[in-house]
């Protein structure tokens, strides 16, 4: 079990009252799962993301991440797991804008201390991994949309996570290169037998999951499993 | 591995970083080139006063204040004779003080009269220009200040008029032998110099004479009931003028500090603000948020290296040639009651180069530091989406 969550609730405090982004969620996620929280916009799928990556607490309930009770980890424990066995890609990629594509890839393992020898054999294995090796060093302005979303997976599976997670990472995306990387992702999952959990309302990403939590106004409606 | 992280940042963000390092530089070169100057200035007078005024010490007739003309007439006596030994040997040299007034051009001006030995050596006055006078008038020497200000030129003559031992005023015709050029207003300005011998009549004080100054190479101990001043207590006054002027220096040297540290200050809290989504992916990468306070610290104190490094090869250069061949000061400060030099020689000492790169790196340090603490109160969620609040 890579995610456990139990009776879940989040609320935001604004302007003088609270407001329940999520509302007692209960869920079970298994290793080398390809699901997607789905929902439309406002529902919670970010929310949810955010407190599984431990960038983010829930207000109530409990909630273990990768065997770890994340409710009571400090926040360098969190930082930790993350670092180690969380990849996180974004729907605006968040490349570090001075670094080229390797070293925006390499980045993962420097935090993680990986001597410099490995790390080049990494590097060069994830960014062949999306095909791109041919951008080693460019820098993010120097590419396209897509390409920068292909660096942005190479970081996020660089380390050999157990888990990725993704927010509308095809949200700024055309439908090819929307395709081309769920393709990856898909191989990925396949190959490493990695965990990824999106956030999308994007009919493209839908088509590729294996398995669908429905979201609306912060609560689980539909679990839906696709039988492939 | 932060260093690594640091200097990529630094180094990507181009012109940016560059024009922050470089105006940081102009102010660690400004400030150590203002202290240089300062401590070259100081430097500079005292070695003046000690050319031109001091050399080894001098014995003091027991009555005499230099800063009290009044006490001018008490404060003379015969020279006490281990002192006219000194003189004879070419050690020491009589000074005899009066006040007097003279009449250039019909004007009064109240001048203090001293007669000195003429053959000294001792001294960096041009007294044995004197020597070379041959007419009847009482040859007289003055500073290029004194000049401009009486416009009395070489060859000129004006009457001057004293008052003798018994209390009776005299006059005679003074004629102007030589004009010196003195980096010392003390010895110019108000001053009119003549022989000893010659004063001596004058006044009716045979043998008499109001200080003795020796050479440096001597130590006379004791002059019957004149009392000895040392070079250390004549530098005193000196000292203190400088001293009054040091609240100016350190006030420069603050407000050149500040332009520095308000620089990288400035430039901390933008990059900090811009780089608001970095700082959250950071996070989310698993980077502790006390290592991503870290890492933009160090990117500030970076800057200061740098800057200290850019000092080094731009300026170095630049304060070597100054203390080598000085800086011409384009102003006459004379006017204001100052030695300074007209080619001014910054003296930089070390304690002052490492205490000025230690103080500016610290406080660089500290203003990098400060608005880097603003990352670890900022929620990743909020970071990363790039939200500012
Ligand atoms: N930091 C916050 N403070 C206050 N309210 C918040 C905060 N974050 C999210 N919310 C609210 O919680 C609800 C769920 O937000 P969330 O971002 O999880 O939605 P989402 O499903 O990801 O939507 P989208 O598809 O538009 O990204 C929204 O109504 C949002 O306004
Ligand atoms: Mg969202």
């Amino acid at each position: 079990m890579i995610v456990k969550i139990k009776n879940l609730t989040k609320k935001f405090y604004i302007g003088g009252s609270f407001f329940t982004a999520l509302d007692n969620i209960s869920l079970e996620i298994k290793n080398g799962e390809f699901l997607g929280l789905v929902g439309a916009s406002g529902s919670g799928k970010t929310t949810l993301l955010n407190i599984i990556g431990g960038l983010d607490s829930p207000t109530s309930g409990e909630i273990s991440v990768l065997n770890q009770f994340m409710n009571t980890t400090s926040h360098t424990e969190r930082a930790l797991i993350r670092r180690k066995n969380m990849g996180f890609i974004f729907q605006s990629y968040n490349l570090l804008p001075v670094y080229s594509v390797y070293e925006n890839v390499e980045l993962p393992l420097i935090l993680n201390n990986i001597d410099k020898k490995s790390r080049r054999q990494k590097v060069l294995e994830a960014i062949d991994a999306v095909g791109l090796s041919d951008k080693i060093n460019s820098r993010p302005n120097q590419l396209s949309g897509g390409q920068c979303q292909r660096t942005a997976i190479a970081r996020a599976i660089v380390h050999k996570p157990a888990l990725v997670l993704a927010d509308e990472p095809t949200a700024n995306l055309d439908s090819e290169n929307s395709h081309l990387i769920m393709e990856i992702m898909k191989k990925l999952n396949t190959n490493y037998n990695t965990s990824f959990i999106f956030a999308t309302h994007d009919e493209k990403i839908m088509g590729y999951l294996k398995r669908m939590i429905h979201i609306e106004d912060g609560k689980i409606f539909k679990d839906e499993k696709i039988k492939l | 591995m932060l260093f690594n992280i640091a200097i990529k940042n630094l180094v990507g963000a181009g012109i940016r970083t560059w024009l922050n390092v470089f105006v940081t530089s102009v102010s660690i070169f400004m400030i150590i080139f203002s202290s240089g100057m300062y401590t070259g200035m100081k430097q500079h007078a005292m070695n003046v006063s000690i050319d031109t005024e001091i050399a080894g010490g001098a014995f003091w007739h027991p009555n005499y204040d230099p800063y009290d003309p009044i006490t001018f007439e008490d404060s003379h006596s015969i020279t006490p004779s281990i002192l006219t030994e000194l003189v004879e040997s070419n050690k020491a040299l009589e000074v005899l003080v009066s006040q007097a007034s003279i009449y250039p051009d019909g004007r009064v001006v109240p001048v203090i009269m001293k007669g000195i030995t003429l053959e000294q050596e001792i001294l960096n006055i041009p007294t044995k220009e004197i020597l070379k006078y041959e007419g009847d008038n009482i040859p007289i020497l003055i500073g290029r200040g004194m000049s401009k200000y009486t416009k009395l030129n070489i060859g000129d003559t004006f009457i001057i008029r004293w008052m003798d031992d018994n209390r009776t005023y005299d006059a005679g015709l003074g004629e102007i032998v030589f004009i010196m050029d003195s980096d010392n207003f003390k010895i110019d300005f108000g001053h009119i110099w003549l022989p000893i011998e010659k004063m001596q009549k004058m006044l009716s004080m045979e043998n008499e004479s109001t200080y003795v100054v020796f050479d440096d190479n001597i130590n006379p101990h004791s002059a019957g009931d004149w009392i000895k001043r040392d070079v250390k207590y004549l530098i005193r006054d000196m000292e203190t003028i400088i001293e009054q002027d040091r609240p100016n220096a350190i006030m420069i040297y603050i407000i050149l500090l500040s332009l520095a540290a308000m620089g990288i200050f400035n430039a901390q809290t933008l990059s900090i603000f811009r780089r608001k989504k970095e700082i959250g992916t950071l996070m989310a990468l698993g980077m502790h948020k006390r290592k991503v306070v870290l890492l933009f610290t160090i990117e500030g104190a970076m800057n200061a290296i740098f800057a200290i490094i850019l000092t080094v090869l731009l300026f170095g250069p630049l304060l070597y040639y100054f203390s080598i061949y000085g800086v011409p000061l384009p102003i006459d400060y004379s006017d204001m009651g100052l030695i300074i030099a007209k080619r001014l020689i910054p003296i930089y000492s070390m304690p002052l180069l490492v205490a000025t790169a230690l103080i500016v790196f610290l406080i660089l340090l500290l203003v990098s530091y400060l608005p880097s603490r603003k990352i670890s109160k900022m929620h990743p969620v909020d970071a990363i989406r790039g939200k500012t609040t």
